[in-house]
């Protein structure tokens, strides 16, 4: 397995991680370069198909980060992030992709060192885990 | 000549004669009047291709067959839309489809050459085998179950329900985490190539078990089995059943039990096991084995309203007001459950049912939408028990 580089999408809120991962690159905190970020508004925007489409074109991991509980710009956004997330891991585990290859992570604007950590943690368990199985024969 | 040419002739579009009965009696007509059945046929009778592969409309057909069933020339105005679909989204018009299109995505997914965990519903206390004569095909249920856990989150009991009916008579069915989703929703929504690869997947898992007989639980897959599947292969090599004939016959037959409560109850006719594969009495009487008083809404068997989506294409006002409908009618029966053998039939009432924007007329209405598998599962005498 060695070279092996997992692609990760990262979902972002706008208000607080994707605040966050630009704060990890303004104070150059070194992550692996491994993510995808998308910007979604909140992360009650993210729908079990966002992370069921990018495991199907090939992801190895997916995260999906948004502000702490009780702090979503949206009031609650965040709660129902949390219950898709759940219910998609569910679903992932059955369709035969480890539902560890998902993960929901709450990262501030004021985090952007618990981003690059998050990212560092996530590739080395992604290597550790090796490809998605879905990415079949190649 | 031309593939749109090749469908017509198949589907025998020729034969129509512009009575207009599909459109008068077309449920979506009713309500969106831009759309018309016999428009459609029409236009692709004069050669009208690209308008008809780029109209909109073409996923607006909720394929609830009432069209085929009344037409007096039988086209097969179903089929015509489906393979036209193909075509609409190879050119570039594709479908608004439900949760971003996750049941499609989950379905292909199921395909992908991954080890699944498909069988996490099988406890220990159910009896399965791995080769055998009976083929318990799950579909994608339990699946359907965590996606809708809002709404429907009893789909998830189903696979072990089935499975605890059939012991119940002494039958021990193979199931397979080999097997793949039948690919329904893919083949309605224009996506053929991905349903052919499913379809191949699961006639090579189903052979390799030596079933002699598939059971179905869910009208879609059993429809999609027995018309779909048999036009590519022709003779499948296996028997298809749907659940309710398979149970009805253990009834009569005397293998299984059930207890006599008399609960009151209506059936909904989904439309792929009533008007697409013609099964209309076999869930009645297995409904009424159970001792339950079944009253008939006003609409039922052949002229049943339809939920009002298909394949997860096109939900939108028109669904919405056919889901209502259909949910008066069944409040008019005084009946406390609704029970069908379609999984989506289950999903897509209770979407309404359990929604914020609830229509009024719905208020105080004290009627569950449930599934006939688990309610059968219920009221079995001994062996059985609730989810």
């Amino acid at each position: 397995m060695t070279g092996f580089e997992p692609q990760i999408v990262a979902f972002c809120c706008n208000w607080c991680s994707y605040a966050g991962a630009d704060l990890a690159g303004v104070s150059r905190f070194q992550y692996p370069p491994t993510a995808r970020i998308i910007r979604i508004m909140c992360s009650g925007r993210l729908e079990p198909q966002f992370v069921l489409k990018a495991f199907e074109l090939g992801a190895d991991g997916v995260l999906v980060a948004g502000c702490h509980l009780g702090e979503c710009h949206y009031i609650s956004g965040n709660e129902r992030a949390k219950e898709r997330v759940a219910r998609t891991k569910e679903l992932l585990d059955v369709l035969g992709v480890d539902s560890r290859r998902l993960r929901l992570e709450w990262i501030s604007a004021s985090e952007g060192i618990k981003f690059a950590k998050t990212m560092d943690e996530f590739t080395k368990q992604l290597i550790e885990m090796g490809p998605s199985p879905l990415k079949g024969e190649a | 000549m031309s593939r749109i040419k090749e469908i017509i002739e198949e589907t025998g579009a020729f034969d129509c004669v512009e009575c207009g009965k599909c459109t008068s009696l077309c449920p979506v007509a009713k309500r969106n009047k831009d759309f018309a059945p016999r428009l459609i046929v029409v236009k692709a009778q004069e050669g009208m291709e690209e308008e008809i592969k780029s109209d909109k409309d073409i996923w607006s057909c909720i394929t609830c067959e009432i069209c085929n069933d009344m037409c007096p020339y039988e086209v097969d105005f179903s089929g015509f839309i489906q393979r036209m679909r193909g075509e609409a989204k190879d050119s570039g018009n594709l479908p608004s489809c439900s949760q971003a299109g996750a049941v499609h995505t989950m379905e292909r997914m199921t395909g992908m050459g991954q080890k699944q965990k498909r069988l996490a519903w099988l406890t220990d206390d159910l009896k399965v085998k791995d080769k055998g004569d009976v083929f318990y095909f799950t579909g994608c249920v339990y699946q359907l179950g965590i996606l809708y856990n809002d709404r429907a989150p009893e789909l998830k009991q189903v696979p072990a329900n089935v499975v605890r009916i059939l012991n119940a008579a002494g039958i021990e069915p193979v199931v397979s985490d080999k097997e793949v989703c039948c690919g329904h929703d893919l083949l309605w929504s224009g996506d053929e190539e991905s349903f052919e690869k499913l379809m191949e997947q699961n006639i090579k898992v189903i052979k390799e078990t030596g079933a002699k007989t598939v059971v179905f639980a869910c009208a879609e897959g059993y429809r999609t089995f027995d018309m779909d599947y048999k036009d590519f292969f022709g003779d499948l090599g296996f028997e298809v059943k749907h659940i309710s004939e398979y149970v009805l016959d253990l009834v009569n037959q005397g293998k299984l039990q059930l207890s006599a409560e008399g609960s009151k109850v209506t059936y909904h006719d989904s439309c792929r096991l009533g008007r697409h594969m013609g099964v209309y009495e076999e869930p009645r009487d297995l409904i009424k084995a159970t001792g339950a008083n079944l009253v008939e809404m006003s609409s039922n068997k052949e002229k049943a309203i339809c939920c009002g989506v298909n394949a997860f294409v096109s939900c939108g006002e028109v669904s919405k007001r056919m889901q209502l409908d259909r949910l008066l009618e069944a409040k008019e029966t005084g009946a406390e459950a609704m029970l069908t053998f379609c999984p989506k039939c289950l999903i897509h009432y209770n979407c309404l049912l359990s929604s914020d924007k609830k229509p009024p007329e719905l208020d105080g209405l004290n009627l569950k939408v449930r599934d006939g598998s688990n309610f059968v599962a219920e009221r079995l005498k001994g062996g059985g028990k609730s989810s």
